[in-house]
């Protein structure tokens, strides 16, 4: 196996699987997609992926599905699929005060990931277009500080903002997720800001034109999609937040994954408004991931797969 | 493992222009520098003073008594048998589900790259448990899923014994009595599509030619596999595996949720069993001491996380 390794694997990736316009090698894939669908079964293997993709989905559909039932519905066994349908479990959120923790998400998670853009931006040009020296060191120092598991952190972290009075306080959070996507949003903004053509760059220089030209007119038109995948990156990740938001919070500044935690203890039956409230709360940034979702994976990989 | 090898050094490729005043060199480093200073002050602030806690005795529950004890917290930290507990449970916790879900992942990433109808949709659905909110996920794992009296798989299975004519069946307390199991399956159904989004990157950015090559040499279906695509999925295996663990060993949703580390200390990880020493127990120095050795434990698995980045990063970035 490691003797066959080097032989494919080396001059063709120097084609570059990816760059933009080394295209050639979609067509032969496509055509051998096709041409193993009539080798060996298709329809079985297409069968065995939808079953397991259904099966994956079925926790996602069941909570939706709850979410729609009477409680009386969803506490049965065995289960009553087909009971009537109702959104009387949404308005019943409102009506226990949702609405701030949603709030306070949404807050936490825009400033933040606006405060990481401002920050990134010109991180990732230093460190693509007009490179300092040596800047792939600070490349992998920041990916590092993204390696320190955050609960070691969390007692400093804690006895320094309750020195400082900032304990259940919004801009706490915003400025630990700022800290927290950091890290991510360097290594794809400066991912994307790589793909500018050089000899655009330079066309530009050669042309006259002054730094804020440049950047407006030819770095951004190829980086917005990539600005884009970014921050949608740093709001799923500090919308789903959970570990300082419970520890720093308390009344004012709680975000909704508190709520949620928060929100079962006290009743009886409470299956369906909890399963209303999961997907409530998990809406957002399902929607924002789906339709980002060929973006996903560059900034899971923090830029390294494109 | 020749790429592996010479994996360090390579990403220099985009060396800098030398040369010029340091005047020069600092508008260089000038937009750099606020985000850096920023990381620096949030990151490494907090660390010295984890440090620094970790070698006092200090809970807040006997006040005064915040005084420099050395070592000693590291040796509490190391032969407890508690710690030395969520030290296996995390290795057990992580292990497990890093492999499940890489397997499972590997498997739905090869299904997914052979086009059938509805390829689309069913990519878009399997990223959903991804992106449900974790606590949400484990909240509706636990209560929804396996509740012994209404949840989902007692139901199921409920149903389908009734089916075959018996009365009722089995009633299973799935997080009694196989917490650590339940615990890794609503974790695997996590992270297997963070897993299958890396590998099927990795298997689309196969090179069509060498397949087809393969295909015209008489090669089957699975030897092509073994012996081309195995291969040069290694790297995206790899970090999907070095990128996995560091998330997973973080767990705290899903424990704090779930289980609360129990039954016993049945599923207490070292993360849960820190957030314990902290907020429970009030020994701020004993936590701050498993804080520093998970931030050496996580150095370690980092360091060949950052390896297998580097040179994934040199290679997608040849241009």
């Amino acid at each position: 196996m490691t003797t066959t390794a080097p032989g494919p694997a080396g001059p063709v990736q120097k084609e570059g699987p990816e760059t933009s316009a080394a295209s050639p090698r979609r067509p032969l894939r496509r055509k051998r997609g096709a041409e193993d669908l009539s080798q060996r079964g298709g329809p079985i293997w297409a069968l065995l992926a939808w079953a397991l993709t259904l099966l994956f989905f079925a926790p996602v559909a069941w909570m939706v599905l709850t979410s729609l039932h009477k409680e009386v519905d969803a506490a049965t066994n065995p289960p009553s699929i087909f009971a009537p349908l109702t959104f009387s479990q949404y308005g019943l959120l409102f009506d226990r005060g949702v609405g701030p923790y949603l709030i306070n998400s949404a807050m936490a998670s825009a400033l933040s990931t606006i405060l990481v853009l401002a920050l990134a931006l010109p991180a990732a040009y230093a460190l693509s277009i007009k490179p300092v020296e040596k800047w792939t060191d600070v490349m992998f120092f920041f990916l590092s500080t993204k390696f320190l598991p955050p609960i070691a952190a969390l007692l400093p972290i804690y006895l320094i903002v309750k020195d400082l009075g900032m304990l259940d306080n919004v801009y706490t959070l915003v400025l630990l997720y700022t800290s927290m996507n950091l890290p991510i949003a360097v290594w794809m903004m400066q991912s994307f800001l790589a793909e500018v053509p050089k000899e655009m760059l330079e066309a530009a220089e050669v042309d006259g034109a002054g730094l804020l030209r440049t950047l407006w007119s030819i770095v951004r038109p190829v980086t917005m999609p990539g600005i884009a995948a970014t921050a949608l990156i740093c709001v799923i990740f500090s919308w789903n937040e959970f570990m300082f938001a419970l520890n720093l919070t308390a009344t004012r500044a709680s975000t909704a994954p508190v709520f949620l935690v928060g929100f079962i203890s006290s009743q009886g039956l409470f299956l369906a408004k909890l399963c209303a409230a999961a997907t409530l709360v998990s809406l957002p940034v399902l929607i924002a991931g789906w339709a980002a979702q060929d973006k996903l994976v560059r900034g899971l990989s923090l830029g390294a797969i494109k | 493992m020749t790429t592996l090898a010479e994996s360090a050094p390579a990403t220099e490729a985009r060396t800098p222009l030398h040369g010029g005043g340091s005047g020069r060199k600092w508008r260089r480093r000038a937009p750099l520098m606020p985000a850096l200073i920023f990381a620096i002050v949030v990151t490494q602030v907090p660390f010295i003073a984890t440090l620094i806690i970790s070698s006092l005795d200090w809970n807040i529950l006997r006040p005064g008594s915040r005084r420099f004890t050395g070592l000693s917290n590291y040796g509490t930290v190391f032969t407890d048998t508690r710690l030395r507990n969520a030290v296996l449970n995390t290795v057990v916790l992580t292990a497990s589900v890093v492999l499940v879900s890489l397997l499972v992942g590997l498997a739905l990433a090869v299904l997914l790259d052979r086009k059938f109808l509805g390829r689309g949709l069913a990519r878009t659905l399997l990223i959903a448990p991804f992106l449900v909110m974790p606590v949400a996920a484990a909240l509706l794992w636990k209560h929804a899923i396996y509740n012994p009296d209404y949840g989902l798989l007692n139901g199921t299975l409920n149903a389908v014994w009734r089916l075959f004519g018996a009365d009722q069946g089995p009633t299973v307390d799935w997080v009694s009595d196989l917490p650590m199991t339940a615990v890794v399956v609503a974790l695997v159904w996590q992270w297997t599509p963070f897993m299958m989004l890396i590998i099927l990157a990795g298997l689309q950015a196969q090179p069509g030619d060498v397949l087809e090559a393969a295909r015209v040499d008489g090669a089957s279906g699975l030897q092509t596999f073994r012996l081309i695509t195995l291969p040069h999925l290694r790297q995206y295996l790899e970090l999907s595996v070095l990128l996995g663990s560091i998330y997973i060993v973080q767990t705290f949703d899903a424990i704090f949720t779930i289980t609360q580390g129990g039954p016993g200390t049945a599923t207490t990880t070292l993360p849960y069993e820190i957030y314990l020493t902290m907020f429970r127990k009030y020994e701020y120095g004993e936590a701050a001491a498993a804080g520093v050795v998970v931030v050496i434990g996580t150095i370690i698995v980092a360091t060949f996380a950052l390896r297998t980045i580097s040179s994934l990063f040199r290679e997608e970035g040849n241009r």
